[in-house]
């Protein structure tokens, strides 16, 4: 058996959870004052997901730089990797928040998309 | 000269929600002054998502939450200047103004809403010793090179701070190839989220050292490294707890500051807790038609409640523009913060003008466990809510009812404190 210590996110409380797994299946999670403990350490200790955001260079626009996300949270071990992807890529200018910049980054299925408007210089 | 109705000082979050609401509530001519080249103010270096989870339901950046006021202003067509710095407000709402467009101008408004939020500490309110070498940032401004500029300020970084800036600059930094080496925090518990801590900082392993600071910097031309020491109780570091970090930067997140010089030029009253202008229920100033909101006029964790706030100050400075204020009878409320409560904001109010309901917000001034909110109508004990925690880090808030408050008779002061869970068993 084996035992993952957290710390809750849920509220500034930030409960200690001690989860108990046994070959991939959550025997327990303790240590939790609700029900929001409970669900954040079962979805941690399996599958933790995470929004990455960061900026994106730009060509001939009026900013050096666009704000740029993942459009949905994407497997935490992948951030690294989604952060190589994102080296050295530079997008032409005129950039419209919400449009896709790189598909499918780091092989997650999810977009890399833009989170402001840039304008051409 | 030019004469508006309402004047915005600042097109950030706050200032974006004054106007909206300004013109929803029937006022045409608005001007908001931004002295920066674009509207959204410190939203656009908060490239980080988790805003909006109130105002809009789901979790956005910072640039987006901003670009949807944005375009809520300019869909309602509000006038704004940008790159227009605001030297002086005269107390008769005479507003100078400068832009490389215009030179310098003057504006006359009949009201004005204050909204230019606050800016970090610095390096020099902590009187740190060493030299002054190149790589000391205040973490805003590195966050503004890194997200808007496109620059990293260095390589190897010690940040001194926990508050939310200076974990999300660690998180920033590291992502973008720097080492993250400590952050340092001179209070006993961090001043930042808890989900800050987990995905700032325990995700990338880099160590929060609580009850420490920064007692040297080494380096005189640039940045060589820093010594963190441990503190004691008091914040006093202890000899022989030092220990040398090598590092080409060193971030300081310590505390923002209401940048309020043009409120105290016009004469403006500043309470000395929240270094904001004191206001009544319609977030006016000691100056009548001179409205505040947002970090201008206390220092918010959660932009959400920014808007909410200057939302209200642009209905309040619509009414005063339309003249449809009532007129106080002089009868005025003080809101008193006793036992635990640093401060509220508002600290007064005139039932007269007071809206149905009004929100009224706080902060506790250390970390309370199983604590409650107790309101007390002129020592009568008039509400109880009770917390799992709260913290100097989270502002708290509760809804005062104009109808409850008009069946009290005579009501002079509401003092709102923290009681603890032992002094409730005590009272049976």
């Amino acid at each position: 058996m084996e035992k993952r210590e957290l710390i809750c996110i849920g509220c500034p409380l930030g409960c200690m959870l001690t989860v108990e797994i046994e070959e991939k299946t959550i025997l327990s999670v303790s240590g939790n004052t609700c029900v929001r403990g409970d669900r954040y350490a079962r979805k941690e200790v399996t599958n933790p997901t995470r929004i990455v955001t960061s900026t994106l260079r730009v060509n001939g626009g009026d900013r050096p730089v666009v704000p740029v996300k993942t459009r949905e949270d994407i497997p935490k071990e992948k951030i690294f990797e989604c952060m190589e992807a994102l080296q050295g890529v530079c997008v032409k200018a005129p950039v419209k928040t919400g449009d896709v910049l790189i598909e499918n980054i780091a092989g997650t299925g999810v977009d890399i998309i833009a989170t402001k408007d840039v304008a051409a210089a | 000269m030019k004469a508006y109705d309402l004047v915005i000082i600042g097109g950030g979050p706050a200032g974006l929600a004054a106007a909206a609401a300004a013109r929803e509530n029937g006022i045409e001519s608005i001007l908001i002054l931004e002295r920066d080249r674009e509207l959204g103010g410190i939203l656009n270096q908060c490239i980080h998502n988790g805003f909006g989870l109130h105002t809009f339901q789901e979790e956005l950046t910072g640039p987006e939450y901003a670009g949807r006021f944005i375009a809520m202003v300019e869909e309602l067509g509000i006038e704004y200047r940008l790159h227009t710095m605001v030297i002086d407000i005269s107390p008769d709402k005479k507003v100078i103004a400068m832009s490389r467009e215009e030179g310098l101008f003057e504006i006359q408004a009949k009201a004005v809403i204050l909204a230019m939020g606050c800016r970090e500490r610095s390096r020099g309110a902590l009187n740190i010793p060493g030299y002054r070498p190149a790589g000391v940032y205040s973490a805003g401004t590195a966050q503004r090179l890194v997200n808007m500029e496109g620059y990293m300020p260095g390589k190897e970084v010690v940040i001194l701070g926990s508050g939310d800036i200076g974990l999300i600059m660690a998180r920033r930094m590291t992502l973008e190839g720097a080492k993250v080496k400590a952050v340092a925090e001179l209070m006993p518990y961090s001043g930042g989220l808890k989900r800050n801590i987990v995905q700032c900082l325990d995700d990338f392993g880099i160590p929060l050292k609580l009850s420490h600071t920064v007692v040297d910097i080494d380096g005189r031309e640039r940045l060589k490294g820093v010594t963190l020491a441990k503190v004691d109780e008091k914040g006093k570091p202890m000899p022989g707890t030092e220990e040398y970090y090598s590092c080409d930067s060193l971030l300081l997140s310590v505390g923002l500051i209401p940048e309020n010089e043009l409120s105290r030029g016009m004469g403006v009253e500043i309470s000395q807790i929240t270094s904001g202008p004191v206001v009544n229920e319609s977030l006016e100033t000691s100056i009548e038609g001179v409205f505040a909101c947002g970090n201008v006029l206390h220092v918010h964790d959660l932009v959400d409640f920014v808007s909410e706030e200057a939302k209200a100050a642009g209905r309040s400075a619509a009414s005063y523009i339309k003249g449809i204020n009532k007129v106080s009878d002089g009868r005025v409320i003080r809101l008193v913060p006793e036992g635990g409560v640093r401060y509220i904001v508002p600290s007064s109010i005139c039932l007269e003008r007071m809206e149905n309901k009004l929100t009224v917000r706080f902060r506790v001034g250390a970390v309370y466990k199983k604590a409650a909110i107790a309101v007390y109508y002129d020592g009568k004990l008039a509400a109880r809510k009770k917390r799992l925690i709260m913290a100097p880090g989270e502002m708290e808030e509760i809804c005062l009812e104009k109808e409850r408050l008009l069946k009290e008779e005579n009501l002079k002061n509401i003092v709102i404190c923290i009681e603890e869970e032992k002094a409730q068993e005590g009272m049976g």
